[in-house]
């Protein structure tokens, strides 16, 4: 129980990182922090302790042989490649950005606007 | 971006032809092993990565080649869904339907299509990895001058 | 009993990073930091038993970080900080009393959960104990995830090219010219 609630701990942080920040980089790392929270938080849900990792050598999974549950992980999977997918794409916009303003502050983009 | 220094660039050349086997073996054996088509996709990207990072964007002409990794990109998605497709007239008839003869579980060959999606797949981030690296790169340097 | 112990470990360095991420003054060390919460992550996937995770979120957050660092590289490294505006106190104070709310309903309703590790297999007892003879794969993720769940794969793969020709499209300045 302990776990989930420094899980969520790490999940409020980066929700902290989100509000306060005004540079654009800081607000790409406090997102990626809250990604990965929810990444963590899915497998510890997944976990069966005394269990043995889905990738077996050898013809069949004996019955009765606790195995740690493998659909959280291929949503992970998934997630963390659409992440990465994501955070290039921000960064994109923070380059034009930088092209045009001269800055990474969201308050001086805003001034200089218009 | 420049180039480094000559060490730079003779151990960057060895070392990438390392990385780009080790990423195909990873991507060839995601059925059996820990590993698969996203972790030997993003291999391979990163083997051209450490090649640019070291000679410099001018070695390559590498705006000409910008164009080539989105139409690879462009083609593997294709193979992806036709592959899909073509589990309707076969086998048991269902979307992404796998009908291949499964084989003796743990062999390299086995596994049905699995392991032809995981190659596309491969293919597939390594040419949007290094299309998003390229452009990040390449525009970068045509905008500040 | 020893895994849990080494998470809350774990965990209670990447909170410690992330603090520091998110207040340092030099934009390179932010970077940093969040690649230490990354391999941080790595640890704790290896020791809940998904080998599969641990190597792709370590693939990738040395790609991020290259990526990132490349975005910076020429740009300003320092973060300007203007002289306390009120407008910080009022963030600081709405996310305090926001972070107070979410926790609190949070443990009101983490009571459904099981406890950790005694997770019941409900759902997917059939990917795991019929998987090999359905599937023929031995790695059982990559059966979930190109046999029973296909679809939920082509359509990351339908993002990733959508990201594609969204940073493209993004980046480049001059637009096709036409030869009349």
């Amino acid at each position: 129980m302990t776990l989930y609630i420094l899980c969520f701990i790490l999940f409020l942080t980066g929700l902290y990182g989100l509000l306060i920040s005004r540079n654009i980089i800081k607000i790409v790392i406090s997102l990626t922090i809250v990604e990965i929270s929810i990444f963590l938080m899915l497998i510890l849900i997944g976990y069966i302790s005394g269990g043995i990792a889905p990738v077996i050598f050898q013809q069949e999974v004996p019955q009765h042989q606790a195995v740690v549950d493998p659909l959280p992980q291929t949503m992970v999977l998934t997630a963390i490649v659409i992440a990465l997918a994501t955070n290039s794409m921000i960064l994109a916009m923070a380059i034009r950005l930088y092209k045009k303003y001269g800055t990474f502050d969201i308050h001086e983009i805003n001034k200089l606007k218009g | 971006m420049k180039g480094m220094s000559v060490i730079v660039k003779k151990v960057a050349q060895l070392l990438s032809a390392m990385i780009f086997v080790f990423g195909m073996y990873i991507a060839i054996h995601g059925h059996i092993m820990p590993g698969g088509g996203f972790t030997g996709g993003v291999l391979l990207a990163s083997s051209f990565i450490v090649l640019v990072l070291a000679q410099g964007l001018e070695y390559f002409k590498l705006k000409q080649q910008r164009e080539r990794t989105s139409l690879v990109e462009s083609l593997s998605v294709l193979l992806i869904l036709l592959l899909g497709f073509s589990g309707l007239f076969a086998g048991s008839m269902v979307f992404f339907g796998n009908y291949l003869p499964k084989g003796q579980p743990g062999e390299l060959l086995s596994a049905g299509n699995i392991p032809i999606y995981s190659i596309l797949i491969g293919i597939k981030v390594a040419a949007t990895l290094f299309t998003i690296f390229l452009a990040l790169t390449i525009y970068k340097e045509e905008v500040s001058t | 009993m020893n895994t849990e112990i080494y998470l809350t470990i774990i965990l209670i360095i990447m909170i410690i990073l992330a603090l520091t991420a998110i207040h340092a003054k030099d934009l390179l060390s932010a970077v940093i930091a969040q690649g230490g919460i990354g391999y941080g992550l790595v640890i704790c996937f290896l020791l809940l038993k998904a080998p599969d995770l641990a190597i792709v979120q370590i693939v990738a957050e040395t790609i991020t970080i290259i990526i990132m660092v490349a975005v910076l590289h020429d740009s300003t490294r320092f973060e300007m900080r203007c002289p306390t505006c009120r407008r910080d106190i009022i963030n600081l104070t709405s996310a305090l009393i926001l972070g107070a709310t979410l926790l609190y309903f949070f443990v009101d309703a983490i009571s459904v959960l099981p406890p950790f590790g005694e997770h019941t297999l409900r759902m997917s007892a059939n990917y795991v104990y019929d998987a090999i003879e359905k599937t023929g794969a031995t790695n059982l993720v990559k059966g979930v995830l190109w046999d029973f769940r296909a679809l939920d794969t082509l359509g990351e793969a339908a993002v990733l090219f959508t990201t594609a020709m969204g940073v493209l499209a993004i980046l480049r300045l001059k637009g096709r010219v036409k030869n009349n």
